[in-house]
């Protein structure tokens, strides 16, 4: 096996916190290497420092063993190295074939033109994927997505290709044929570096596995020969396991939902006539194939989408379908979205103010002309210690700063500064490494122990295993079943597929 | 009343082809994902240097057009220094830009004395026996050659936006940068020469009220229709052809005004002078109510681009 790619004593710092420190990594022609760490370990930053995307402060990259400075992604990919990376780099608005042109320019639009979709129906062929190059990638899920930026970086002749958490956004079944594909392409002779933090992944695609901690690379192992245990170990350090859930105690009903039904702008209907009920004290998980109106019921859950009719009821508010956020606040209904950044935190503001922002129309500190920063300041520290937010160098720091992990910990802090009544979580480990992941569902466990009626909205069938006192399954927008605790995996499995 | 019609016909394309012009040259330095108020100050820029090389200069006005452009370029340089390079609110430079354009023009038209002081001008083209034709003749084939050349110009630029690896680097910049950068693209550069190259559209738009309309300068002559040509962008959905087809709108309620004080209908003068603003509110209002989800527009549209940004 030849060396493809080897990065010796990476450094890399941002704002003066220290990303990189003397990292290392190699892999070879043909083979499938893991690169696996909790999130914020810095696998995306040395990934991108190979990918061209960002310069090393100090280090070196060879390729094929020749040292090269990489002066950026174009220039990368010159050299044999493309990424595909987490949040796609995919032009929406245009179409396939537009983007890999993009991507890979030829001269002359027509003939360019020509020649890309040869190479697309190429690709697609020896990997298997059915692409059609003129549909806009807008349209596409997330797979399809996925399955273009791999051609994207094929199509340029790529001989050292980066996943970076490839299969975070994907379900099982697509997941477990994507690393079928994988495997494939390293049979071809490219080198896969596979960026994630899926201890089982490694264990059942890798063919080698470089263990990435605070910005470190702490060790390399064969995954057929290192134990789980082990590789846990030099991952995070120490485990945290789930505590052992509380006997199932519930109360009356807390949250209704009746008829529900939204559609979306364009009048194709999202959620039809869909009706279910959470008690008090009860982990209700909702399970199904991505793009199945999980998104929209979380959107209509929080106040985000109004929906054309149906009931949201909450016991001692009414019914909130038609309530304004700060209704659903006052009703003591804590949210959180999946898309953090988007809808749950804004990242140019600082941590007390994305903290306080949750209780400040309430008068909680202070009233209308005059905001009380200090009082600001002591409540987001109590709560930042009480809901163990790392990375927290000062609360005027921007919240964009802080790790997915602790992003989501802030989260879930604002939402539960009071006790809530009824959470509302759409996929809230995702993008978490195990830890903070733990540390989530912990906190969901805890409010359901209180007596919150809690709602978990997940693609991720274990997390929805793990949590859940009453499983119901979403396929095109309506409850299609519904499974009490033990669940039978398989069951949910089939239910999801078979309506999807 | 067939005299009035034709006779306003026959102007539509005068008064409409500096909206036509600005709102291509913005469409193209918004596409790149640039939001660009500057218009109006670009035009003022062109308007002036138009004239002033046919006073200083002479010779043919077609020569005035080119240096109008040029000179529209480079102030715009200065636009795009301010918001590509130093990253400043697009909404904020533009504004700078049209109020220092205004107070420039005005200065130094003044100083050199170029206000009021006629010129010759672009004269229109008569193509041959096709100008006898009876109404069509004066309506198609009597016009300057600048409303010519303008059909060939806007088919180009929708031809190099739609299907060149130019326009796809230049759409792809104002779409998503980062997926750009990604691609190597050199977001900087697609973005200041978007802006030149509109700029010099939005210059030419702004000669051409002055050599080839008015045929004279004054201070603030452009009047608003670069902001104008600012909603007719939105109103097009950024899009070259629509944009033409409202450019002949506001043309058509341009041309009218003076042509129904002529023709003896009494109608408030300031209710008159006021339409195109008017229309400009009716239309935002139509395209507001009517395209739902911003169809069209640029996705990172006044977003300016960083590379080593973490989130």
């Amino acid at each position: 096996m030849t060396i493809a790619l080897t990065l010796t004593g990476i450094r890399k710092s941002f704002d003066g916190f220290l990303a990189l420190d003397d990292a290392a990594f190699s892999v070879g022609g043909g083979e499938v290497h893991a690169l696996l760490g909790e999130n914020g370990a810095g696998k995306s930053s040395l990934m991108n420092v190979a990918a061209g995307l960002y310069a090393p402060d100090s280090g070196e990259i060879a390729i094929d063993g020749r040292p090269v400075v990489l002066a950026g992604p174009a220039d990368a990919r010159r050299h044999g190295v493309g990424m595909v990376h987490q949040h796609f780099k995919l032009v929406k608005p245009f179409t396939v074939a537009e983007n890999i042109l993009l991507a890979n320019p030829r001269p002359g639009y027509r003939r360019g033109m020509a020649a890309t979709r040869e190479a697309i129906a190429r690709q697609a062929e020896t990997l298997g994927f059915a692409i059609e190059p003129d549909r806009r990638v807008a349209d596409l899920s997330i797979a399809e997505q996925q399955q273009v930026e791999i051609v994207k970086v094929l199509v340029g002749g790529v001989r050292i290709l980066i996943l970076d958490e490839p299969t975070a956004v994907l379900t099982d079944a697509e997941a477990d044929r994507l690393l079928e594909t994988v495997r494939r392409l390293a049979e071809t002779g490219v080198a896969v570096v596979l960026v994630t933090h899926k201890l089982y992944e490694v264990k059942r695609h890798a063919d080698a596995v470089t263990v990435m901690r605070g910005g470190r690379t702490v060790a390399t192992a064969d995954p057929r020969t290192a134990s789980t245990a082990e590789l846990t170990e030099l991952t995070v350090g120490q485990t945290t396991p789930l505590p052992a859930r509380a006997s199932f105690d519930h109360g009356g009903t807390r949250l209704n939902v009746g008829a529900l039904t939204c559609a979306r702008a364009d009048g194709q209907v999202t959620l039809a006539d869909l009706s279910f009920f959470v008690r008090s004290g009860e982990i209700y998980g909702v399970a199904g194939v991505s793009g199945n109106g999980q998104a929209e019921l979380a959107e209509a859950l929080v106040g985000i989408r109004p929906p054309l009719a149906g009931e949201i009821w909450v016991e001692g508010a009414g019914d909130l379908a038609k309530a304004a956020p700060t209704a659903r606040r006052d009703a003591a209904v804590a949210a959180i979205p999946a898309d953090r950044f988007s809808h749950a935190l804004a990242g140019s503001l600082s941590i007390a103010e994305n903290f306080a922002v949750g209780e400040v129309h309430c008068g909680r500190y202070g009233g209308w002309p005059l905001i009380d920063r200090n009082a600001m300041r002591r409540a987001t520290a109590a709560a930042v210690a009480a809901f163990d937010v790392q990375g927290v160098r000062s609360l005027r720091q921007k919240a964009a700063l802080l790790s997915g992990g602790n992003a989501q910990k802030l989260v879930i802090a604002r939402e539960f500064s009071r006790e809530p009544a009824v959470v509302v979580a759409h996929s809230p480990s995702r993008g978490l490494d195990a830890r903070a992941c733990g540390a989530v569902h912990q906190r969901l466990l805890a409010a359901r122990d209180a007596g919150a009626a809690v709602v978990v909205i997940s693609e991720d069938l274990d997390e929805i295993l793990t949590l859940s006192d009453r499983i119901a399954v979403m396929s095109r927008g309506r409850i299609v079943a519904e499974f009490d605790r033990p669940a039978d995996r398989q069951a949910i499995g089939r239910a999801m597929v078979d309506h999807g | 009343m067939t005299d009035f019609l034709i006779n306003w016909i026959a102007g539509i394309p005068v008064t409409a082809a500096p909206y036509a012009l600005a709102a291509l040259g913005l469409i193209i330095s918004e596409r790149s994902g640039i939001l660009n108020l500057s218009a109006e100050g670009l035009m003022l820029v062109g308007a002036m240097t138009g004239v002033a090389s046919c006073i200083v200069l002479g010779g043919h006005p077609l020569i005035a057009l080119v240096i109008a452009m040029v000179a529209s370029s480079v102030v715009s340089l200065l636009f795009a220094m301010l918001t590509v390079v130093l990253r400043i609110n697009q909404v904020i430079a533009g504004l700078a830009i049209v109020f220092f354009c205004q107070g420039l023009t005005g200065l130094i038209g003044n100083l050199a004395g170029w206000q009021n002081h006629p010129i010759a001008g672009l004269d229109k083209w008569t193509i041959g026996p096709l100008s006898e034709i009876p109404g069509i003749g004066k309506i198609l084939f009597i016009q300057d050659p600048v409303v010519y050349l303008a059909i060939p110009i806007f088919y180009l630029v929708n031809r190099v936006l739609r299907f060149s690896m130019v326009g796809l680097n230049l759409r792809a910049v104002g779409e998503n940068p980062a997926a750009a950068d990604a691609a190597g693209v050199s977001v900087a550069l697609y973005r200041i020469a978007a802006i030149v190259a509109g700029s010099a559209l939005v210059g030419l738009a702004g000669a051409y009220i002055s050599v080839v309309g008015v045929k004279l300068w004054f201070t603030g002559m452009v009047g608003g229709r670069g902001w104008i040509a600012v909603a007719l962008v939105i109103f097009a959905r950024w899009a070259p052809w629509p944009a033409l087809g409202g450019a002949l709108l506001f043309g058509c309620i341009e041309a009218v005004i003076p042509r129904i004080a002529a023709a003896g209908i009494r109608v408030p003068q300031y209710l008159m002078l006021m339409l195109p603003y008017l229309a400009t509110i009716a239309v935002m209002v139509w395209a507001g109510a009517t395209q739902r989800g911003g169809a069209g527009e640029p996705g990172a549209l006044g977003q300016p681009h960083v590379r080593e940004e973490r989130r």
